[in-house]
């Protein structure tokens, strides 16, 4: 037991030290969660450059095979990058969700000219893709797309709405699922496409989220016409298309957000205890809290330690990294919460100036609610630990046999 | 990164997993539980000495296997999987490791060996009542070879034959050493929520005792033990925690309620989808626990502590959620509920309390942030 890279993984991460040391700034401190300086244009122009960068150096796809523009390595190579990436200040968001999820889907179900066109180009940063599942009546039941599509001669016509897309106002391509049978069963009625994001009938508006920012869109779709060999898989298959998709989803290790033990450890040095004697880190409640935060953030950090040693033997790790973001929302929220109780009446002020680690912790507060839902509910994510590592019986399904345009909506 | 056991462990593991679904588990587990007289399974006893689990961590200059630590934990976890009704907690997770820890080649010689055949019980004395005990609070005295004093409880202290005793020792507290079979040592067995395993209370009039380690050392002494133990009790625990998951979720593919398995039901899913998510942290935290001590890493106090809390909260919420997912089944005594459910309180508060570890995960932390 050791906590080392084989010979061939150090070699690999030196190389990528190597490469983010030449390209990019390192981080000001571990903990780092500084906010973009740079205007969105300037932000997008330095992301596609290092991108560029990034698929010449070998850096991009690294798990990718070698036909695909890729490298060909183990995930754990993949993982070893992130690592390394992760202390710099590199502007890599914006292709997380079309490298790691949307193009391996298109490498999956296209045809060679397909590919030619497309993943190139993602892979040096040129074209941005975004994921459009949800719907306002389609979250945690994606199946339950009504988004539909109607064949037009060689086109399909697509009318609906998708929503939550992040990124979706300056993305180019898109892979979009759709109802184009609502007289079968609601998992076999739904094909997947590429869409184009500039085409005609296209709208992009931003989300206005309670936290204050616009991070998502909602995505309208107004007789947009995509031609038939923009599908990826056949008609009525998408569900299993999707599926791929959302697979390709728990590859992408997620990290914390927000301020962690570490940070409220310091802050709780600084406030006074409820009792008005001395400070909040020596106030035993706290504390108790306090063991539990890091058990459960060292916890985390080394169950990926544990995923990564077999990724490291070449074995796959399965649904079980679900459990990173139920421990971690839940734990985002209540030290947000914790810290702005014990600031008393102070604490209802978010303002940088005035605030502890310039509102940090109040936008843990406000951002953690949307955690919990995004990518998979504590509830879902729950339901997958229950089914698929545990191997209990799916709940009861009242939508089976019948067809999609008979089922229930409610609101 | 290699952050796991090696083959040869988990090899280790499937062995002694086969080898405890024969010879221990419930069965043997209630054979102590249901007869007041017996505070051990003492063939279970003789099987575990005979494999040489006992002296798995003892060098092999002193009748051990002189296999590492993280041997040890394997066998742990097992152990605690299994419920096993034996003093093995007490004789290598606290004596032995006292005794490697502080004791002079001589005490080593005479005791280790003795260990590793299996023919040596050990426990470890520290609480003398109510509350976590603290440098002020040991009455117990050692004065000129002789101890005086009282521990309760002291967990397998109905059946060793030697104790390690922390007491006031002129100015300081010390380590002692005491064989029990002596006219000083008074015992009387007591009825504990854990019947499964022994416990008593101790009492010493002027019993012949020895100094284990140095003079004065004897408070920081007990915490390197209580830090090694602790890691190895975690183990027990998770072992303890994925039993108990286990049980409840083949209950609940089996039992049906309403026309159907209850383990359909969210509200059983997400409660066995929590225990799953506890027991990962918990072993997360152990396998941590385990490197440092195997690799007798700086970061053992930290580990330990972490590794002990976690697996505290873990048993503790797997012990009792599996009683619920049994309905009143689990309610009875001829389920196996409630001897996980007694075990995770006896593992919880022996060897400091889960609020107690807690406390020190967070002024190591202080600590370690200070240097």
């Amino acid at each position: 037991m050791d906590f080392n890279d084989t010979p061939e993984e150090a070699k690999f991460r030196a190389e990528a030290r190597a490469f983010l040391e030449a390209n990019c700034k390192p981080k000001a401190a571990e903990n780092d969660r500084m906010n973009r300086s740079l205007n969105p244009a300037e932000y997008m122009k330095a992301a596609k450059a290092y991108q560029k960068k990034k698929a010449e150096a070998g850096f991009a796809g690294i798990t990718w095979a070698k036909e695909q523009g890729g490298r060909g390595l183990p995930p754990i190579f993949a993982v070893i990058f992130n690592q390394e990436e992760a202390k710099f200040d590199a502007p890599a968001g914006v292709f997380a969700i079309g490298l790691g999820m949307c193009v391996p889907t298109v490498i999956a179900f296209s045809d060679e000219a397909t590919k030619d066109r497309y993943v190139a180009k993602a892979l040096r940063g040129e074209e941005i893709w975004c994921q459009l599942f949800s719907e306002p009546g389609a979250g945690s039941d994606v199946a339950a797309s009504k988004t539909k599509a109607v064949r037009d001669g060689d086109d399909w016509i697509v009318n609906g709405q998708k929503v939550w897309t992040t990124g979706a106002h300056f993305s180019d391509f898109g892979i979009l699922l759709v109802r184009t049978n609502p007289d079968v069963e609601k998992h076999k009625g739904l094909t997947m496409f590429i869409v184009d994001m500039k085409a005609k009938g296209v709208e992009a508006r931003p989300i206005h989220q309670m936290s204050g920012g616009r991070d998502f869109n909602e995505v309208y779709f107004t007789d947009v016409r995509i031609p038939d060999a923009n599908r990826l898989g056949d008609p009525g298959q998408g569900w299993g298309v999707a599926l791929v998709t959302l697979m390709n989803e728990r590859l992408a290790v997620g990290g914390s957000y927000g301020p962690d033990y570490k940070e409220i450890f310091e802050f709780a040095k600084t406030v006074n205890a409820p009792n008005g004697e001395g400070a909040l880190i020596k106030d035993e409640a706290f504390r108790m809290k306090l063991a539990d935060w890091i058990v459960r953030a060292e916890g985390y950090k080394l169950a990926k330690f544990r995923t990564m040693t077999a990724l490291s033997k070449g074995q796959t790790p399965g649904p079980e990294s679900s459990i990173g973001k139920v421990i971690n929302a839940n734990q985002m929220m209540d030290i947000g919460n914790t810290a702005i109780e014990a600031l008393d009446h102070y604490g209802i002020i978010n303002d940088a100036e005035y605030a502890p680690l310039e509102g940090a912790f109040h936008q843990s507060y406000m951002f953690a609610p949307g955690l919990r839902i995004a990518g998979g509910t504590d509830e879902i994510l729950k339901n997958i630990l229950a089914e698929r590592v545990l191997g209990l019986p799916q709940d009861v399904r009242v939508d089976k046999g019948v067809a999609f345009k008979d089922l229930p909506t409610g609101r | 990164m290699n952050f796991d056991f090696s083959d040869d462990q988990k090899s280790l593991k499937d062995e002694a997993r086969k080898f405890l679904t024969d010879k221990a588990g419930a069965k043997v587990t209630r054979r102590v539980l249901d007869d007041a007289k017996i505070s051990y399974d003492a063939n279970l006893w003789k099987d575990v000495a005979g494999l040489g689990w006992l002296g798995a961590a003892i060098p092999e200059e002193h009748g051990g296997l002189g296999l590492g630590r993280l041997e040890l934990c394997v066998l742990a976890e097992e152990l605690g999987r299994a419920v096993a009704p034996i003093p093995f907690s007490s004789t290598v997770y606290f004596f032995a490791e006292a005794v490697m820890l502080a004791g002079s080649d001589t005490q080593k010689t005479a005791l280790l060996p003795k260990v590793a055949a299996g023919e040596l019980i050990g426990c470890f004395a520290l609480s003398e009542g109510p509350g976590a005990p603290t440098p002020a609070s040991i009455q117990a005295k050692f004065d000129n070879g002789a101890l005086s004093g009282a521990k309760i409880p002291v967990t397998d202290g109905d059946c060793a034959s030697h104790a390690v005793i922390l007491a006031k020792d002129g100015a300081g507290i010390s380590l002692v050493l005491v064989d029990l079979n002596q006219a000083g040592v008074t015992r009387t067995t007591l009825k504990t929520l854990d019947p499964t395993r022994g416990h008593a209370k101790l009492e010493f009039k002027n019993a012949k005792a020895e100094r284990l380690g140095a003079a004065g050392q004897g408070w920081e002494l007990a915490e390197a033990v209580l830090d090694r133990a602790a890691v190895l009790l975690a183990f027990e625990q998770v072992g303890g925690s994925q039993a108990c998951l286990e049980m409840a979720t083949d209950y609940a593919k089996g039992r049906y309620a309403f026309s159907r398995q209850i383990g359909s039901f969210q509200a059983i899913k997400h409660k066995l989808a929590d225990m799953y998510v506890a027991i990962e942290v918990a072993r997360s935290n152990a396998y941590y626990g385990a490197w440092a001590l195997s690799t007798e890493a700086a970061e053992l106090p930290f580990a330990a502590a972490a590794s002990r809390a976690a697996a505290s909260d873990a048993y503790y919420l797997c012990a009792k959620e599996n009683i619920q997912t049994h309905g009143g089944m689990g309610f009875t005594w001829d389920v196996d509920c409630h001897l996980f459910f007694r075990r995770a309180k006896l593992l919880a508060v022996q060897a400091g309390a889960p609020a107690v570890w807690k406390e020190k995960l967070v002024k190591r932390l202080e600590q370690r942030n200070a240097a």
